[in-house]
């Protein structure tokens, strides 16, 4: 038996052939490369997106109403003739739907100064205008306040210096800044009355600070995009033509 | 991980009498082999480059490009993957028009192999995505999203196997918390589960049950989180963990110089890799293998 530990070998080996050769990771090579116009584009790709872009640059270009003059939200110091425009724009799509839903009338709009992401030109405007003022996917909530959060929330915009877009709220601050008067559709602020407040989700969400909308006794969601309102109230008017107006100033 | 010791010392001793003459052994070498992975991250429906007068990207990306630089990687190298790390949907009108069909028509025309899913996939409700996947001819893989009391049960597989070239190749998919990033009434019952305990698994099933040569984690976590110590990312997760290769991610849009060498948990070197966003990059990752083992005996050498 002087074999055996021969024959183990021999054995040893064959399941070791039998085995798949095993392989060694030993080298790793990482880079990345950019996307740029020196690389010929594939036509077959390109034939494929195009009936897709047609579409939805015909739409995009499509006229929906007429802008009287160019708005941007740098024109115009505590209100913008933008930043109206727009709040008084949801709030016009939006309390149909909250009213249907709820039975109550929306108190007031609060959105954000920064939301407002293009201007609007002078002349056409077209559905691509809507997603140049509002390319994020933000919906429209309605949350109820408290009177007493209503006082955080027009204490936030009398700090904050901004034109935020407001609508039904009229605010009236002196050269430091500090409250004069604050009325929502022409009534003083009730402490103890619940306010249903329109904005977004990022703002509910605490976006631009806005702390205020938490706690609340309820939050509405209307499932209805900032966008879609926007395209709706194009389509529903020929012509806009905001201003600036009383809504929000500085008493010197 | 004894066992496999055991076999590589068994091997070695093999080689040794090989070369002694005794002359059973039929080793051939087997030359070296290359796969190619190719990654892409957050493309957010970026299908037509950006218009020569964009602020930041004029002139980049473009899904027609995409394709025929991947074609002539292909050619190249036809042990190739392509992969991507979630965020397809979300960003131009493309998606607000089609919800998302053209990017999944145009991922499967590229011959995507899989991809992870993204927060933002979710952005027309975990119906809408559902509702895209009869154009999707690549799988999707995400092991840490309980689908199972939702439409996209069955769907999405935890991980998936390749072989190429007679290399095996696993790979895993993790997804970012949706609470406090997506609305639930979007992603409804999906459920997240830990990405650490899930690598844990997945690992495990990779190497030692599918016995893979190369683990690859497909993840939406994010590259880091420096003001959030406490949230996982994908240098956390690759610091934290053991046996994966490399970590593909996406989330935060992070432009990297070069991919990121990470140590792992038993100090190995691994690759956590991202290409910022919009289809901008192409990652592209080779990995040698070789059958002489002398060439691996110095550990894994790693160029970026």
């Amino acid at each position: 038996m002087t074999f055996k530990p021969f024959l183990w070998v021999l054995l040893a080996l064959l399941i070791y052939n039998c085995k798949e050769h095993e392989t060694y990771l030993y080298k790793i090579e990482g880079k990345e490369i950019s996307i740029t116009d020196s690389l010929q584009s594939d036509s077959k790709i390109n034939d494929f997106i195009k009936p897709y872009r047609n579409h939805v640059t015909k739409d995009l270009d499509s006229v929906l109403a007429y802008a009287v003059d160019t708005y941007s939200k740098s024109d115009g110091d505590f209100n913008t003739a933008i930043g109206n425009f727009m709040a008084d724009a949801v709030y016009e799509q939006a309390n149909p739907i909250f009213k249907a839903r709820t039975g109550h009338d929306i108190d007031l709009v609060l959105l954000n100064h920064g939301g407002i992401r293009s201007i609007i030109s002078k002349g056409n405007i077209t559905t691509r205008t809507a997603f140049e003022l509002m390319p994020f996917e933000n919906s429209l909530v309605v949350v109820a306040l408290k009177g007493i959060q209503i006082d955080s929330l027009i204490m936030y915009l009398s700090k904050r210096k901004k034109a935020h877009p407001i609508s039904k709220l009229n605010l009236v601050i002196d050269k430091d800044y500090h409250i004069v008067s604050a009325t929502i559709k022409n009534k003083k602020v009730d402490a103890g009355k619940t306010y249903y407040v329109a904005t977004n989700d990022y703002l509910y969400n605490g976006g631009d600070n806005m702390t205020f909308f938490k706690p609340n006794d309820s939050l509405y969601n209307l499932d209805y995009k900032i966008r879609n309102v926007l395209i709706d109230y194009f389509k529903k008017v020929d012509t806009i033509s905001p201003v600036i107006d009383d809504r929000f100033i500085q008493i010197k | 991980m004894k066992r496999r010791d055991f076999i590589q010392q068994t091997s070695a001793g093999t080689a040794l009498i090989s070369l002694g003459g005794i002359g059973l052994s039929s080793f051939t070498t087997l030359g070296t082999k290359k796969i190619t992975i190719l990654h892409t991250n957050d493309v957010h429906s970026h299908i037509d480059p950006f218009g020569p007068e964009d602020g930041r990207n004029a002139n980049k990306g473009g899904v027609a490009r995409r394709a025929s630089l991947i074609e002539s990687i292909r050619k190249e190298n036809p042990h190739t993957i392509l992969l991507d790390a979630g965020d397809i949907f979300q960003g131009t009108p493309y998606f607000n028009y089609y919800g998302g069909e053209l990017e999944f028509k145009l991922m499967s025309m590229l011959k995507y192999d899989a991809a992870t899913i993204g927060n933002h996939d979710f952005d027309n409700g975990i119906d809408g995505l559902y509702a895209q996947l009869p154009h999707a001819t690549f799988e999707f893989i995400s092991a840490n999203y309980d689908f199972s009391n939702t439409v996209m049960n069955s769907h999405v597989k935890p991980y998936k196997t390749f072989s190429k070239d007679g290399i095996k190749i696993g790979l895993f998919g993790l997804g970012i918390e949706l609470q406090g990033l997506v609305d639930p009434l979007m992603f409804k019952e999906t459920k997240y589960l830990d990405p650490i305990e899930i690598t844990q698994d997945m690992t495990r099933i990779l190497k030692t049950e599918e016995k893979c040569d190369l683990i690859i984690c497909l993840s939406h976590l994010g590259y880091n989180y420096r003001n959030e110590a406490s949230k996982i990312s994908d240098l956390k997760l690759a610091s934290l963990t053991k046996d994966i290769d490399l970590i593909i991610g996406g989330h935060t849009h992070t432009f990297l110089p070069k991919p990121t060498i990470v140590k792992n948990i038993v100090g190995k070197n691994i690759l956590v890799n991202q290409v910022g966003c919009y289809g901008i990059n192409l990652g592209k990752i080779d990995f040698y293998f070789d059958s002489d083992m002398n060439k691996a005996a110095n550990g894994t050498s790693i160029f970026v």
